[in-house]
């Protein structure tokens, strides 16, 4: 178990950045886990912790231990990767024990570690099988014993689960949640999965375009999103964005395209007349009341996903999104009355920045 | 509707067929010509096959003619060879695959510039080179020069090969604890048996018939190799074909036997080269 510090890296492939200025300490037995679109740099972070991606520029420190130049073979971490990675032609055993037989530990140690793994995992009945004769989450499996074997500084995780079926995922993120549980190892784990993120992460590092954009507990970034890309990625369904300029005064009001006058009960940190994005979340959406906090939505789509009901509905030429339990809105049509309490909404400013 | 894909597939068959007849009714014809017994070569006219099959002409060739000879000298320049190649090739085409250096480029333009050159242009400066290293009259002679001729193509296959591994492999290897080269040694190479072995294949049989450079340097029967020796059966007045034709048989086997060998990675291995993305 060890702390890693990212102090200031930097990388490029030639000319083209591609991630900028990253600061990160992680925590002697924390789970992070990077997200961000497709592209973000998360992964190229995660290889170069690992050691298979050089480092431009900034220090990158195990254990208090610099390791810039240091082989990965050397830098005592383990990692799943997304294509598992196993070895096609050894055994499950002998995938799980040769990273122990490549350190020449004695034999009696490798089995005795190799069978609690496996114990671990539930991979006794398979341990003599090749790769190719195990399902996808077998594999998932095999990749994680693999990792914990050798009871590392850390365990790096690229996207693990993104090849596995929705319920199998599902599955196994719990069985990840509870092996970190057991083990107290740090972990880093990257994803594109916002989900994997919320349920997975002690802290979440958001990435976007190689910048991190915000780094906090999953509900901080739920709750308190520091920018628009971190309060359009965390969430699903997404949160709703409406663009407009704030109106201050005795009755403070946002107004958004067409027109349209959001009632506000309590002034916004926004300077008058002040072009802003108003976010609020599907399911703080209220779709009932009266009196002068209530604007009368157009009901475009429901869509029932068994669990809840998503309204699409439009405010002038605005489309937004209202979750809700309440199955009697499966009948919804024409025109319903919402109404977005002040105390749930996000003012972003002009740059995207929560204010 | 259903008897027109029957009918397809028929002709497809029979195509298939037609080639196969085509492509096996010259080494038939070395088979029926090396069992004719020589009375009866000239006599019979043209037949499928001699009213009289001997094997007088493998025994000759076997008993009284340089054949041994050759057939050594040929296994031994072959055989090392494929594995001297093999070998360079699995590394430079590693290499090739998996690096990035300076000059990567104009190595890969190097390599294919020296498969387009004919080979008849460079019998005489190859010649001169090995003279004066006492080259020439060698069989060292053949497998450098075979070597020589040969890395180029193989390495371009083998990179083919390495190419169609994922790199996660090595590189799982690699935070596993090994240094680039053990991960290429214990994960990568065993992985690559397929194309090791259509390499090994591929060099063999171009080694093993082989005509020009060994004509142009060896002289004289003790390190000619078998497709020279082939020729010492046409003499000044006449060509003894019967002879002949049993030598190329016999010349065959090895062929055969390693193809054999190999046959269950070689299909493997050209279709894994083949739908590589």
């Amino acid at each position: 178990m060890a702390s890693i510090d990212i102090a200031n890296i930097q990388k490029s492939y030639g000319v083209h950045p591609v991630l900028h200025d990253v600061d990160l300490n992680i925590r002697d037995g924390e789970f992070v886990v990077l997200v961000g679109p497709s592209g973000c740099g998360k992964s190229t972070l995660l290889r170069m912790i690992a050691g298979l991606e050089s480092v431009t520029a900034g220090e990158i420190r195990i254990a208090g231990k610099r390791v810039n130049e240091l082989a990965p073979k050397d830098r005592d971490i383990a990692m799943v990767f997304q294509s598992y990675a196993l070895y096609p032609h050894m055994s499950v055993a002998k995938n799980m024990s040769y990273s122990l037989r490549l350190r020449k530990t004695p034999k009696e140690r490798i089995t005795a570690v190799v069978v609690g793994a496996a114990a671990k995992l539930g991979l006794e009945p398979l341990m003599e099988r090749r790769p190719r004769a195990l399902s996808g989450g077998q594999r998932q499996r095999v990749a994680m014993g693999r990792a914990i074997v050798r009871q590392p500084k850390a365990f790096l995780f690229d996207e693990p689960l993104s090849n596995l079926d929705a319920r199998l995922r599902e599955q196994m993120r719990a069985e990840i949640k509870k092996l970190h549980k057991d083990l107290g190892a740090t972990s880093i784990y990257v994803t594109h999965d916002q989900i994997e993120a919320m349920t997975l992460a002690d802290r979440i590092v958001a990435m976007n375009a190689g910048v991190v954009q915000q780094v906090g507990s999953p509900l901080d970034l739920y709750d308190r999103p520091a920018n628009l890309f971190v309060a359009g990625f965390i969430g699903s369904p997404g949160m709703n964005f409406f663009e407009g300029t704030y109106h201050g005064g005795a009755t403070p009001l946002f107004e958004i395209e067409g027109g349209v006058h959001i009632p506000l009960d309590a002034p916004a940190p926004l300077p008058e007349g002040a072009a802003a994005t108003l976010g609020i979340r599907p399911e703080h959406v209220v779709l009932a009341g009266h009196g002068p906090q209530t604007l009368l939505a157009t009901v475009d789509l429901v869509e029932p996903t068994g669990f809840g009901i998503i309204l699409h509905l439009s405010l002038g030429r605005a489309g937004f999104k209202a979750f809700t339990n309440d199955r009697s809105f499966l009948t919804a049509s024409g025109t319903i009355p919402v109404r977005f309490p002040t105390h749930q909404l996000h003012f972003f400013d002009g740059e995207g920045r929560r204010v | 509707m259903r008897v027109k894909p029957a009918l397809l597939t028929m002709a497809h068959r029979l195509a298939i067929l037609a080639y196969i007849a085509f492509a096996l009714f010259p080494l038939f014809w070395l088979l029926k010509v090396a069992v004719t017994p020589n009375d009866l070569l000239y006599s019979e006219g043209i037949r499928l096959w001699p009213s009289r099959a001997s094997l007088e002409h493998f025994d000759f060739v076997l008993r009284h003619s340089a054949f041994p000879v050759f057939f050594r000298n040929s296994l031994i320049v072959s055989g090392s060879t494929a594995v001297v190649v093999t070998i360079l090739a699995s590394l430079s085409g590693y290499a090739l695959s998996r690096f990035r250096f300076r000059g990567k480029y104009w190595l890969v333009t190097l390599m294919l510039l020296t498969q387009m050159f004919p080979l008849v242009m460079l019998v005489a400066p190859i010649f001169k080179i090995l003279s004066p290293l006492g080259l020439t009259n060698s069989l060292t002679g053949l497998v450098i020069v075979y070597t020589a001729f040969n890395v180029p193509f193989a390495t371009f296959l083998m990179q083919s090969f390495f190419d169609g591994i994922p790199r996660d492999l090595e590189e799982a290897a690699m935070i596993d604890g090994a240094t680039q080269f053990v991960a290429f040694r214990q994960i990568i190479l065993p992985l690559t048996l397929p194309g090791i072995a259509a390499t090994l294949g591929f060099v063999f049989t171009a080694a093993w018939s082989e005509l020009l450079f060994s004509l142009m340097l060896i002289s004289g029967n003790e390190q000619a190799t078998f497709p020279v020796g082939l020729l010492s059966f046409v003499s000044k007045f006449s060509v003894d074909f019967g002879q002949m034709m049993a030598a190329g048989v016999l010349a065959l086997i090895p062929a055969c036997l390693f193809f054999l060998l190999i046959q269950r990675y070689l299909v493997q291995g050209l279709t894994a080269g083949a739908v590589k993305g």
